[in-house]
């Protein structure tokens, strides 16, 4: 179910990176020998032979990320990102698979759509790419889409992202549904009349500011009313970029009463709070939801640690220049992350390296797709990081066609140096001579 | 100072070094000939992208009454009617080598964008409902006409503080002069997060311990947004009238005033009301602040200056 464009398989050699995968209980300096694209040998002193040798010495090396919420921007919006560019951008930042939102326009919402999206990634990714199509036609909150189609097409899931469903009853029907045709449902949660005119999270800063404010309670009031549906219906949600304390308090309670819900939470949202857009008011820091208070951001990393949260995604939202070149108000929402998303959680030292790896990897299973892991037989699905790399986000330019990253001028540590997906090398750090 | 895009852009030595000079420039009005030639060749833009009546005439007074040419660029009827951007709007109108650019916009930080993408100085006249620094200082300047000082007075803002730039500039000014600043209104019109800035109250019952009052507009379209019931309901809670306002207290406006929504007609013209004299300062404070920024040690360079290779 995902599309790339096919890359040679790699025949390749990593020597002496500290090999660290969560899920083998691999956490050791070791060789990794890669043949045909697969994992062919783990171990200490392999030989290289005649194939190439990645230097993995004072590196780690991790099972590539997963990240089941990107926005791509096409069809429609392809002045912001193309498949091209969002998966090279995606490969930049140590990503194998990535999963793109229906929000484009039009909409991805019927399976002809679909079919040509796919066959445009199978040209133009770098990287796996899986989709989601949308719940309602043209994320209007009315109809269902032909669900079952869809699937058929390869749809992973659904999801209206950048809207709520607003609808109890066009949820509850699209759960119901669910049971026919699987797939995940994947929820963006925000109840509008209480977002309003909103631009920033609703507390201290938006006061001064005199900016309007979106409250915690409109995202968990939403969640509470559909974790509520999906237990009745017996259905599976996912709650994408979780922002509040609420919130995660909310999905707690769900997960204890057993409700088949699962939920993520952005590098943004663990490591920046409303003071940043207090400091100056940029662009690049608005985004739906809002970057909240340093009591929600704390929530979300302790949701990490014990699990409420399922994983990181990045809500990757690309846009162009002069869309974010406007006063704050007028900005459209969003910020890019692929490039940055390790780094960002890594140097704010928030989460132990290998909860780091395991929650960038987790995504996968969300979406019904196989977890990378480093084992012999597996696909190579690998990224190779310096983590005592100090880089200042942005000096070079991104992969990405947006540059509106909201960690744009900070200095990050952890930097990726070569990303192998589906067996195949999709990124090498360009070694550019220095300065 | 190159800009003034917000009251804390001054500390409370600056405020009174502008305001000292304002009130030397009260002088200048009551000449015949009301100019003086200190920004003579000075440019000045005045850029409103919202309407306003007393404020651009104010500032384009002021820079009149010191000799600077004045240039006023209204957004309707202009290219920003045909889709121009205002980085675009900016940067075409910097290529007249304005010196100083005073700009009005229905937008938080549209002053502070400015300032980034030109090299004359930049004066906020209203961002949204972030600030609107030349109020606040008028306003102290009164104050200061009338009371001496703002030193520990208690100051009342009343009304809709949620929409209000004019309260948030005043509620940085006077703390910054010394005095203890409460908001007052329907708590539906005290965003969340106020506490932070100063006191708040819901009630008008402890509006005896103010010195001064400060009323603010209530305006129509907050009635449609459903923020109060009516406007009929918002006067009896909140209208400042003679039943309310003691002979001890200083009342004060920043205009234009609803007769009978916020204020009762008595109140308006009773002595307490110091709202024609928030006018009147506004020309001289605004003189004060162009002189400030134009001729101060961090002024922008004279643009011909620039424009001579060195």
């Amino acid at each position: 179910m995902l599309d790339h464009r096919p890359t040679p398989p790699a025949d390749v050699l990593i020597k002496g990176a500290h090999v660290l995968d969560p899920r083998t209980g691999l956490d050791e300096r070791l060789d990794v020998r890669i043949a045909g694209g697969e994992i062919a040998e783990i171990g200490a002193n392999l030989q290289a032979g005649d194939v190439e040798v990645l230097d993995g010495a004072g590196r780690h090396l991790f099972p590539g990320f997963v990240d089941p919420h990107v926005h791509l921007r096409v069809p429609g919006q392809e002045h912001k990102e193309d498949l091209e560019t969002g998966t090279r951008s995606a490969a930049a930042g140590g990503f194998v698979a990535i999963v793109a939102q229906p929000n484009t326009t039009p909409t991805v919402d019927s399976a002809p759509i679909l079919r040509s999206l796919r066959e445009q990634a199978r040209r133009d990714a770098r990287i796996p790419v899986g989709f989601l199509a949308s719940i309602t036609r043209g994320l209007a909150g009315e109809t269902m889409t032909e669900m079952a189609e869809l699937r058929e097409c390869g749809a992973l899931g659904f999801t209206d992202d950048g809207k709520p469903v607003v609808n109890a009853g066009i949820l509850r029907k699209a759960l119901q549904y669910q049971k026919l045709v699987g797939g995940i449902i994947a929820l963006h949660e925000e109840d509008p009349s209480l977002s309003g005119k909103g631009v920033m999270h609703e507390g201290v800063v938006s006061a001064r500011l005199g900016l309007a404010g979106i409250p915690s309670i409109s995202e968990s009031t939403l969640i509470a009313r559909d974790a509520a549906i999906a237990r009745y219906e017996g259905g599976r949600i996912h709650i994408q970029h979780l922002s509040a304390r609420e919130s995660v308090e909310v999905i707690a309670a769900a997960k204890a009463q057993g409700v088949q819900i699962t939920c993520e939470a952005s590098p943004h949202h663990l490591t920046l709070t409303d003071e940043a857009v207090a400091e100056k008011l940029d662009t690049r820091l608005k985004m739906n939801p809002p970057l909240r208070t340093e009591d929600d951001r704390q929530a979300l990393i302790q949701g990490l640690k014990d699990g409420t949260i399922d994983c990181i995604a990045t809500d990757h939202a690309p846009h162009a220049r002069e869309e974010k070149e406007v006063p704050f108000e007028q900005a459209p929402m969003g910020t890019t992350g692929l490039e940055t998303a390790f780094a960002a959680v890594y140097t704010a030292d928030i989460l132990p390296l290998a909860l780091i790896v395991e929650k960038l990897t987790a995504g996968a299973a969300l979406v019904g797709l196989p977890t990378p892991e480093i084992a012999v037989g597996r696909a190579a699905d690998l990224v190779l990081i310096d983590l005592g790399a100090e880089w200042e986000v942005g000096a070079t330019g991104y992969e990405s066609k947006s540059e509106n990253c909201c960690f744009g001028g900070r200095r990050l540590r952890g930097k990726v140096v070569t990303t192998i997906a589906a067996g195949g090398i999709v990124y090498r750090e360009r070694n550019l001579a220095a300065v | 100072m190159r800009h003034l895009l917000s009251i804390n852009d001054l500390d409370r030595a600056g405020i009174e070094r502008i305001l000292d000079r304002a009130k030397t420039f009260t002088e200048v009005s009551e000449r015949e000939i009301k100019k003086v030639p200190a920004l003579r060749g000075r440019r000045v833009l005045n850029l409103f992208y919202e309407s306003s009546t007393r404020t651009r005439s104010s500032f384009e007074l002021a820079a009149k009454s010191l000799s600077a040419d004045v240039i006023n660029f209204a957004a309707s009827g202009s290219a920003v009617d045909k889709g121009e951007s205002l980085k675009d709007t900016v940067q075409t109108l910097s290529a007249y080598r304005p010196d100083l650019i005073v700009i009005r916009t229905p937008h938080v930080g549209a002053a502070e964008l400015v300032a980034n993408w030109t090299t004359a100085g930049v004066v906020n006249a209203g961002d949204g409902k972030h600030e609107h620094p030349t109020q606040a200082l008028l306003d102290v300047y009164t104050l200061r006409e009338r009371l001496g000082t703002l030193e520990g007075k208690n100051i009342w803002i009343v009304g809709d503080i949620t929409h209000s730039r004019v309260a948030r500039s005043c509620i940085l000014a006077f703390q910054m002069m010394g005095a203890k600043v409460t908001v007052a209104g329907p708590p539906t019109l005290i965003p969340r997060g106020m506490e932070a800035m100063c006191e708040v109250e819901y009630s008008l019952d402890r509006l005896p311990e103010a010195d001064v009052v400060y009323a603010l507009r209530m305006q129509n379209e907050r009635m449609t947004d459903s923020f109060v019931p009516s406007l009929r309901e918002y006067a009896t809670q909140y209208q400042i009238d003679g039943r309310r306002l003691s002979a001890r207290q200083v009342l004060m406006h920043p205009g234009p005033v609803n007769r009978g929504v916020e204020l009762s007609a008595e109140v308006i013209d009773s002595p307490q009301a110091v709202i024609g004299q928030q006018v009147e300062a506004g020309v001289v404070v605004r003189m004060a602040v162009l002189y400030e920024l134009l001729t101060g040690r961090n002024a922008p360079k004279p643009s011909l200056s620039t424009a001579v290779p060195a």
